[in-house]
């Protein structure tokens, strides 16, 4: 944010503007770049999720849209969301109904402002960013069950509160599976946490302790409930029994809960990075090379090989039954994390 | 047991209930008396030598001058088939059902029902299953009438 | 499981258009809660009084009729009805043909079982096999079409021979698919069979006692699936299958109770190797003749009864034919093997979860169009 403020301060007459103004623009001109990169990287995200489920099962995927593979398939399809007609059922609850999809993206948007890309590329760098960050991202819970009531519609309820309860339980392993991280380190800034494991692969966090390297595998999975993505997709695959809670959506609010899961997922890859696998800093040791690719970009290919990897668990593996699902959070995941925050306590005081 | 044995055996045991028996066709079968009907499906399935623990079809067929309802039973220890007849009459077809000696005979009976008007009596669910519940008419039967529209509906 | 149901019972309905009924079934589930006090079916959504139809065409007319009652085994449908008139006639088929319909009835019986095992990974929620699966049958499909120029519906199997011989070089392309496709089942059992959470979902689910199974007249892999060790090609063998060396797959309760729905899903994945065997053996038996040697000018059976069972994929199909001497039936009954099933599905879902009511469904493997005929 801060060159973003120095770039502003470029335009003529930036100087005579008021205090306030020249407070809350920056901040503003931020939050419209993150959106819109985003954006973009969610659009290539339905993308490559499209080709790799189409190479996993043997066939080949978009192909035509924009020539080569068909790149623009998700544009195409956005616009196409956009000129649907936009349905609101009569007897719903249509303010919340029109609200739901903004919440649910909001949870996902809102953490991004403290993601470090690069050195200097974040928004802004709280002092308490990783709480942050568990803290908004259960704004989305409201949201989902905002989008069950609202749609006047019983299944679209219970399908709501499950999703709910599913996130709510996966949210806790998650959190402490991070708290391991924050121990070695000593702070909760990001950017902290981020030059803790500067120097090269052999400081990345998940190699350095085993029990970070088991902490990291549980934060996986947890964020995998997190996003609603299969094993864990309960609340979408309702349409086995009962309706999912975006049913009654369609057009461009159905468009806001797509949106808003690949943003999640992207939420979840990009703080795995930051936490576990260095963020931008560099891969090979700093005793071989320096850092030539730069910070965002390695950043983005870290993350995107996490989401390849959800991508492929997701069409690889059949769906857990809800009280498997709770099982697994509350009697497996949870101890582990527990015994695993423990261990490195012990480590840190210890050695 | 062959057919034959078969047959000797039921009318040994149920004498002059058993109106007709003819072992050597093609399809073996025996005409029931249909008021022993459960009498003789408890003894098929319970006795050692015949042991018929499969019933494999329930049908009716109208003949023109009357109704008979088909029971196909099989034996999966003893390997053999046999098959029993009721002959009942057109107006108003009724016999005990069999639901308690092999449970697949509810959904078959109630088929029967639909198709053909038997009515099975002591049977658990004794409606039809796959016509519409307030369809009129028995389908089967060679004097059906098309209905002209069911429910307002030109059929 | 004991239950206590005095809370509010709750009716709930998969209504007869869902994605994961097979076609057009409703289940009005009553459910406590989680679990599902009664799940009762009800058919007769695509009742198409197939058996008031043939009784006004002749016998070979009937042939694409039964096509259509179990569209995805149909060459298995028509098989058992062409082998109880013929019975009933007394006619006998030469090798070629005697072979030929055992090959593409295995086809089928393959193409089958991928279907169902392609859907109940999708029902479960891993849905790469059913892609899989059916770019397998795809294969199939193709000999199918090369043969008798339809993909699904095959009015193939006459009474008396066949509509078509094999092209030439029809027999080298069965046994290169087989060769192609024994491995892929292995790729198949690791991707779903043998999948920890596939299992976790299914072997501890919808268990069907031997005793139950028997008393609703199931038959097929939901009986084999159970431990109950019987087919038909084994018991009452017709086409030659005594000479024919195979195994029959009965579910072992590896992963949990005998009876459950991984066994039952199993039974069938093992009986598509062993369908593959049957197929080389056959291929080997083939001599050359003429297909269409024996079929009668007219068929005009005997007055008189008869019945015939053959195992199709789904389990044991009953013909049960009435004559009067004349050029069509009198009366045609049709024991499917998916509508006695269905009666014991009430009994089987009793007391599961509800997401276990779609394991449970899948398992039993039906298709609609045989149960409502």
């Amino acid at each position: 944010m801060e060159s973003i403020a120095q770039l502003l301060r470029l335009i003529p007459k930036y100087d005579k503007l008021p205090g306030m103004a020249q407070a809350i623009i920056p901040v503003l001109v931020s939050c419209i770049v993150i959106f819109a990169l985003l954006a973009l990287a969610v659009l290539f995200l339905v993308w490559m999720e499209r080709k790799v489920s189409a190479h996993i099962q043997d066939r080949l995927g978009p192909m035509y849209v924009g020539g080569w593979h068909g790149w623009a398939q998700t544009i195409a399809d956005a616009l196409k969301l956009l000129l649907k007609e936009d349905i609101v059922p009569a007897a719903t609850d249509k303010l919340l109904f029109k609200m739901a999809p903004f919440i649910v993206f909001l949870g996902a948007f809102a953490a991004f402002v403290v993601v470090p890309f690069g050195a200097s590329s974040f928004v802004t760098d709280l002092n308490i960013g990783v709480l942050y960050i568990v803290a908004v991202g259960s704004l989305s819970v409201i949201g989902i069950i905002m989008a069950g009531w609202a749609s006047n519609n019983k299944y679209s309820l219970y399908g709501g509160m499950r999703a709910a309860a599913q996130i709510i339980s996966y949210e806790i392993p998650s959190a402490i599976a991070i708290m391991t991280v924050i121990i070695p380190v000593g702070s909760l800034s990001m950017v902290d946490i981020v030059n803790a494991q500067k120097g090269g692969i052999q400081h990345w966090f998940l190699f350095r302790n085993p029990f970070i390297f088991l902490a990291f595998i549980v934060y996986f999975v947890a964020s995998l409930a997190e996003v609603n993505r299969t094993p864990f997709d309960i609340p979408e695959a309702e349409s086995e029994l009962v309706a999912g809670y975006h049913t009654e959506y369609s057009g461009m609010r159905f468009a806001f809960f797509f949106l808003a899961e690949y943003a999640n997922m992207f939420l979840v890859a990009s703080v795995a990075t930051t936490l576990f696998l260095g963020g931008w800093t560099q891969v090979l040791p700093s005793s071989i090379a320096h850092q030539f690719i730069p910070g965002p970009i390695l950043f983005f290919l870290k993350a995107l090989l996490l989401i390849f990897i959800q991508m492929w668990l997701r069409w690889s593996l059949p769906r857990l039954r809800v009280d498997q699902l709770m099982y697994l959070s509350w009697k497996v995941l949870l101890p582990i994390s527990l015994v695993l925050v423990l261990g490195v306590g012990w480590l840190a005081v210890y050695w | 047991m062959t057919p034959q044995e078969i047959a000797a055996l039921l009318v040994d045991r149920f004498g002059s209930r058993i109106l007709e028996c003819k072992p050597d066709e093609v399809n073996p079968w025996s005409v029931v008396e249909p008021a022993a009907i459960l009498e003789v499906s408890q003894f098929l399935r319970a006795d050692d030598r015949t042991s018929m623990d499969h019933l494999e079809l329930l049908g009716g067929i109208d003949y023109k001058d009357r109704i008979e309802v088909v029971y196909i039973l099989y034996s999966m220890k003893q390997h053999h088939r046999y098959t029993l007849k009721c002959r009942l009459p057109r107006e108003a077809p009724a016999i005990h059902t069999v639901e308690s000696v092999w449970g697949v005979a509810n959904w078959h009976e109630r088929e029967a029902y639909d198709m053909f008007g038997i009515v099975f009596e002591g049977h658990s669910d004794m409606r039809r299953i796959l016509c519409p519940d307030d369809w009129e008419g028995y389908p089967l039967r060679k004097d059906y009438k098309y209905p002209k529209s069911y429910r307002d509906m030109p059929v | 499981m004991e239950v206590d149901f005095s809370g509010d019972v709750m009716t709930l309905n998969m209504g007869p258009q869902h994605p994961s009924t097979h076609g057009v079934l409703r289940l009005e589930l009553k459910t406590d809660g989680e679990i599902v006090a009664e799940a009762i079916p009800h058919i007769g959504y695509l009742h198409r009084c197939f058996e008031k139809h043939v009784e006004n065409v002749d016998y070979p007319g009937v042939i694409p009729y039964t096509d259509r009652m179990d569209y995805c085994a149909a060459m298995n449908m028509e098989l058992g009805y062409v082998l109880t008139v013929e019975k009933l006639m007394g006619i006998q088929v030469n090798n070629r043909v005697r072979c030929i319909r055992i090959i593409m009835a295995e086809l089928d019986r393959i193409a089958s079982h991928l279907i169902a095992a392609g859907t109940y990974g999708n029902d479960i929620g891993s849905f790469t096999p059913f892609l899989w699966c059916f770019r397998d049958r795809e294969t199939i499909l193709d000999l199918f079409e090369e043969t008798c120029g339809a993909r699904l519906l095959y009015n193939y199997n006459w009474i008396g021979g066949l509509m078509f011989d094999f092209k030439p070089g029809f027999e080298k392309k069965v046994i290169e698919f087989i060769d192609y496709f024994e491995p892929q089942v292995d790729n198949l059992n690791r991707i779903l069979s043998d999948n920890f959470i596939f299992v976790k979902r299914t072997a501890t689910v919808g268990i069907m006692s031997p005793e139950v199974a028997i008393n609703y007249g199931v038959t097929g892999p939901n009986l084999r699936g159970s431990g109950v060790k019987f087919d038909v090609r084994k018991d009452e063998p017709y086409l030659g299958y005594q000479d024919i060396d195979f195994e029959v797959a009965v579910g072992k309760g590896e992963h949990g109770p005998i009876g459950s729905c991984w066994d039952r899903y199993m039974v069938r994945i093992r009986e598509v190797k062993e369908s593959c065997k049957i197929i080389r053996q056959t291929v080997a038996q083939l001599t050359p003749g003429d297909v269409r040697e024996s079929i009668p000018k007219r068929v005009k059976p005997p007055a008189g009864e008869v019945y015939m069972r053959t195992e199709c994929p789904r389990g044991e199909l009953g013909y049960y034919i009435v004559s009067d001497g004349g050029l069509k039936p009198y009366r045609l009954k049709v024991k499917s093997p998916c509508f006695t099933v269905m009666s014991a599905f009430q009994e089987v879902s009793r007391g599961s979860m509800i997401a276990d009511v779609v394991a449970i469904l899948g398992s039993f493997d039906i298709v609609l169009g045989e149960i409502d005929r």
